[in-house]
């Protein structure tokens, strides 16, 4: 049937254009994030209650001097955006770096230790694998409360099982490995072959895992944001304005759906570039879901 | 089969244990749930009547001990909002979320495998190609600002469709659209994989080979086996669906255990979030054990093992 049916052709989209685009975009949004004062047009905190909920330049109504509009407030919602790119990146790398620290960390015990140790820390995994994140991450900051701390922390516990799993499976694979067996062999610490000849490997792997990671954390930021649990009020999020906007979809539907499509074009870049970069460790991944 | 179902489920006290355990260290440090009940003109005895009510006055080992017992009978003690048994709080919430989420699913599933057919058969052609983007793209998206979309197109500005609540099936099209979209691109991009990989098995081949049309190969040897990573990925996703309902019953207002439990939490009902979480963790092991069970039933090659 291959032969038949399913003949594969040359796809329109190589890992080239992937990488190219994905990471374009993602670029575009760190120096955003890094330059906000300078690009901003106004302080993103500035309140201005006589021009509340203007439209943006091309509706009507809409003027020059706010380019897509003003909030509730009349804060000007570029500024705003440009802004919460900043929280939004820093609290999606973050936790993501989080998590796979203590993910890996733990993988790597099961994996490398075996036993007991693989017994209690897998089960663990598949225990927290099947509870749902949302609610394991609302139970959280509700005890802890809402900061960009805590928030961090609550995203990072909410998916560490990922890396462990991949880390566990790595590492068991590895160990049987003739170049692992031989260092064993020769005396080499425990330290030593982890440094030295299991982590190298696992590089690229954990990069494809950990790029794909950074767009869900920047989804669950938002999803926790729009249900009150995110940061605090005046902060400029993305899951912020999205959610403030959200509660005025009657008259100014704008401030949710530039939010919305400000975090869609961030996930998507990050999404393609991830996927570019799986495709280039792993060809024969095309297109396979995460 | 039938033994391997029963070693799972005596497995199953144990599962409860851990996420009871987890969820009773987490809401003690929420905070006294007797100081959000009781505001500040309430007696001394008020307070002392309460705390003992809820056994805080105890040590917080004894506390769950005694949790432990209750939860033996089934009696998390009364809902602190309704001020009845919580456990019947959240069963008569939960026809609405299974409503909800049966919906969404059988619609995220049969959606999903259909698309993914369609591109696993016209690989890198122009239909594989707008599909798989569109998944990609879904995968991308806040799946509550597709609600927020799909209010402001239909509800609003259109007027077909309700906003929010709960009443006949004009009102389930929007929640139901909204949270199938949780786990759509990634059934769509499953079923693309699994498709191209199972079709070239060897009993594909051969079942190609004794003159059966590709269609009927397609549908009869290629697609249940296919389904099998499929299932795996359901049944890991059970809890991304209760998640995704949680924020969907937000947004449209339905009357659920997602919102119960997030209203419960935010008002520190302890009794209520107890039950409501150990009821999604029964209903979630139970879903993957019929879900393993399933796989077998479909696929002889892993009942050997």
């Amino acid at each position: 049937m291959s032969a038949t049916t399913l003949r594969p052709r040359r796809a329109l989209f190589g890992k080239g254009f992937k990488m190219t685009l994905g990471g374009g975009i993602v670029l575009g949004a760190v120096l955003v994030a890094i330059f906000a004062p300078l690009i901003a047009p106004y302080d993103p905190y500035q309140q201005s209650l006589s021009i509340r909920m203007k439209p943006p330049a091309w509706m009507a109504g809409g003027s020059a001097a706010h380019w897509l509009g003003t909030d509730a407030y009349g804060r000007d919602l570029l500024s705003r955006l440009i802004y919460g790119s900043r929280l939004s990146i820093l609290v999606g790398v973050t936790s993501m770096l989080f998590s796979c620290l203590l993910g890996s960390a733990a993988g790597l015990i099961a994996g490398y230790k075996g036993g007991r140790w693989e017994q209690v820390i897998m089960r663990f995994a598949d225990a927290q694998m099947a509870f749902p994140d949302i609610l394991l991450a609302i139970l959280m900051v509700a005890a802890l409360g809402g900061s960009a701390v805590n928030l961090i922390f609550v995203l990072g516990v909410s998916r560490w099982m990922i890396y462990a799993r991949v880390v566990f499976n790595l590492t068991r694979a590895l160990r049987q490995r003739p170049f692992v067996e031989a260092a064993t062999l020769y005396g080499a610490s425990d330290r030593y072959v982890i440094w030295r000849h299991l982590l190298p490997q696992m590089v690229p792997v954990l990069t494809v895992v950990s790029t794909l990671q950074v767009a869900q954390m920047v989804l669950q930021e938002t999803a926790l944001s729009y249900l009150g649990l995110g940061l605090p009020a005046p902060t400029a999020t993305w899951g912020n304005i999205l959610s403030e906007g959200s509660s005025r979809l009657f008259v100014a539907p704008w401030i949710a759906n530039l939010a919305g499509l400000a975090i869609i074009i961030l996930v998507w870049g990050i999404n393609m570039f991830g996927n570019g970069l799986r495709e280039h460790v792993d060809p024969k991944s095309r297109l396979a879901p995460r | 089969m039938l033994a391997y179902a029963a070693r799972r489920l005596m497995l199953l006290p144990i599962s409860l244990f851990l996420v009871a355990l987890v969820t009773f260290v987490v809401l003690r440090l929420t905070g006294n749930p007797v100081d959000i009940f009781l505001d500040v003109t309430s007696t001394p005895e008020q307070v002392a009547a309460l705390t003992e009510k809820l056994h805080l006055d105890e040590p917080i080992p004894i506390q769950f001990l005694i949790f432990l017992r209750d939860l033996a009978q089934g009696d998390f003690g009364l809902s602190l909002q309704f001020n009845e048994p919580a456990l019947s709080t959240v069963f008569q919430r939960l026809g609405g979320t299974l409503q909800l989420a049966g919906t969404g699913l059988l619609l995220a599933i049969v959606l999903g495998v259909i698309l993914g057919l369609v591109c696993a058969v016209w690989r890198d052609r122009l239909a594989d190609l707008a599909i798989s983007s569109v998944a990609v793209a879904g995968q991308s998206m806040p799946s509550f600002w597709l609600g927020i979309l799909l209010i402001q197109l239909f509800a609003l500005k259109l007027g077909w469709l309700p906003t929010s609540g709960a009443g006949g099936w004009r009102h389930m099209i929007l929640p139901a659209v909204t949270l199938a979209t949780f786990l759509l691109p990634n059934i769509v991009l499953i079923t693309r994989a699994s498709v191209l990989e199972m079709s070239g098995e060897q009993f594909v081949i051969a079942a190609r080979a004794k003159g059966l049309s590709r269609l009927r190969v397609l549908l009869t040897h290629v697609l249940p086996v296919s389904l099998n990573p499929l299932l795996s990925f359901l049944g890991i996703q059970i809890g991304t669906l209760m998640g995704g309902s949680i924020i969907t019953e937000t947004i449209f207002a339905w009357p659920g255990v997602g919102r119960l439990m997030l209203t419960s939490i935010s008002n520190r009902d302890v009794p209520v979030v107890e039950a409501g979480v150990l009821v999604i963790a029964v209903g979630i092991v139970l879903t993957n054990l019929a879900v393993d069970l399933l796989q077998m039933l479909i696929d002889p090659r892993i009942r050997r093992h």
